[in-house]
């Protein structure tokens, strides 16, 4: 029983944290139930970077390449840092594109639509029913011989590179060259202090990379082995946040009127749907795929990018949802995720 | 004794691959991981699964694991 105990307590002690972390985050600046969000973050520091032009999402959150430093650091601390990569990369690039696709659709990554929950917004129950079948379909793929085949090991320099993009990317705020876009109005403008921000990603990053936090991992461990250990890790997140948003007001049940959220139930779920599925195949959701960048994943580093690309792909054609609903060639986008993430699936079913 | 190769493979697949040998050969079985994700999430298993289990690792990071009833 109790080497049962220690197994959960760092999940517990990092979705706390992360919970926790996201509501100060958002007392000191950031959008509402935006302490983090993986997806809307690299959407902004894609913008900051000029690859997509919307200009109310440009800025380059320090969150992010936090998570990616705190996961570097720790995983090189643990000795569990290790440069591989050679795992159907341009699947997994492709993967991550339609993820974001989905989380934009939705507006918001799993741990997003954790934290909306959490600030009472009941759209995000609606994701949560998507994201948990989009996993479920994911795991019956995993129980036919789903594989994306081995990885391999590369020159130990190919591994820094996604901690060598992260400072550069801090360099790029703090110096804020004339070619960096930071947004004037909208999401993008409000912002944690950088210190805050990369404080705490650097904390929920260490934590994260210790732990295996994953919000998709969570609910796939349960479907697939009856393992309560990762999902309660989410359910923490959700509850610190929720007694912080309780504790500082910002608690406001209903569907209608939720901060950067639409009411469009079939999408919600449809679009959760998609990144739950994408998810499983990537074997993390786009946190996971940060933390695992980080401890030397190239794999992971081409996902994150499809990320980014993704996100740009969202803005420049008109694919990313609004607080007054989705585009119509957002919903065809979602189609189209989950027709090649079924495509990806039955043609990679290994032969036993 | 059979044994499976889950080396360069991200959890969950080690340990679905571990399952459905035991599943389907029982054991004794050796399984290869590299990665301690792999290590603990097979360790936990086994455990749940009352089957021993004894962990090495190699010089080069990858570590074998002996399942035994």
């Amino acid at each position: 029983m109790k080497s049962k105990m220690s197994a959960y307590f760092p999940i517990l002690i990092a979705g706390a944290v992360t919970g926790l972390l996201a509501v100060l985050l958002t007392v000191n600046g950031n959008p509402a139930n935006m302490g983090f969000c993986i997806a809307c973050f690299i959407r902004d520091i894609a913008g900051g970077l000029g690859l997509h032009r919307a200009p109310v999402v440009q800025y380059i959150r320090p969150e992010i390449p936090g998570l990616v430093l705190g996961a570097f650091l720790m995983s090189l601390f643990r000795r569990e840092f290790r440069a591989q990569s050679g795992s159907a990369p341009l699947t997994r690039f492709l993967l991550g594109v339609f993820v974001m696709i989905g989380s934009l659709v939705f507006l918001g990554c799993p741990l997003r639509m954790v934290l909306r929950l959490a600030g009472g917004d009941l759209n995000a129950l609606v994701g949560l029913a998507g994201f948990a079948c989009g996993v479920g379909v994911g795991a019956v793929f995993l129980n036919k011989g789903f594989s994306l085949r081995r990885a391999y090991s590369q020159p130990r320099s190919e591994g820094y590179i996604p901690a060598a993009v992260a400072l550069g990317l801090l360099a790029l705020l703090v110096s804020a060259p004339a070619f960096i876009f930071f947004s004037e109005s909208g999401p993008g403008s409000l912002h944690a202090p950088i210190i805050l921000a990369l404080a705490a990603g650097l904390a929920v990053g260490m934590l994260a990379q210790y732990s295996r936090l994953c919000m998709m991992g969570g609910i796939r461990d349960l479907f697939l082995f009856r393992d309560p250990c990762l999902i309660s890790g989410f359910c923490l997140i959700f509850l610190a946040a929720l007694i912080g948003n309780a504790v500082n007001g910002s608690l406001h049940f209903s569907f209608a009127d939720q901060p950067v959220a639409h009411t469009e139930s079939l999408w919600n779920f449809l679009g959760m749907l998609l990144v739950g599925l994408g998810s499983v195949f990537l074997g993390g959701c786009p946190l996971r795929q940060l933390i695992l960048a980080g401890s030397g994943s190239g794999d992971a580093g081409l996902a994150v990018l499809g990320l980014a690309a993704g996100a740009a792909f969202c803005h420049n054609f008109g694919l990313a949802s609004s607080a007054s609903g989705t585009t119509p060639a957002g919903r065809a986008a979602v189609i189209l995720g989950l027709a090649f993430c079924l495509v990806v699936g039955l043609l990679n079913l290994r032969k036993k | 004794m059979k044994t499976v190769d889950a080396r360069g493979l991200a959890c969950p697949e080690p340990l679905l691959m571990t399952k459905r040998a035991v599943d389907s050969d029982g054991t004794p079985l050796q399984v290869l991981v590299d990665n301690r994700i792999a290590v603990g999430n097979i360790t936990r298993w086994a455990n749940n699964h009352k089957l021993s289990i004894t962990v090495t690792e190699s010089d080069d990071g990858d570590f074998t694991l002996s399942l035994n009833a």
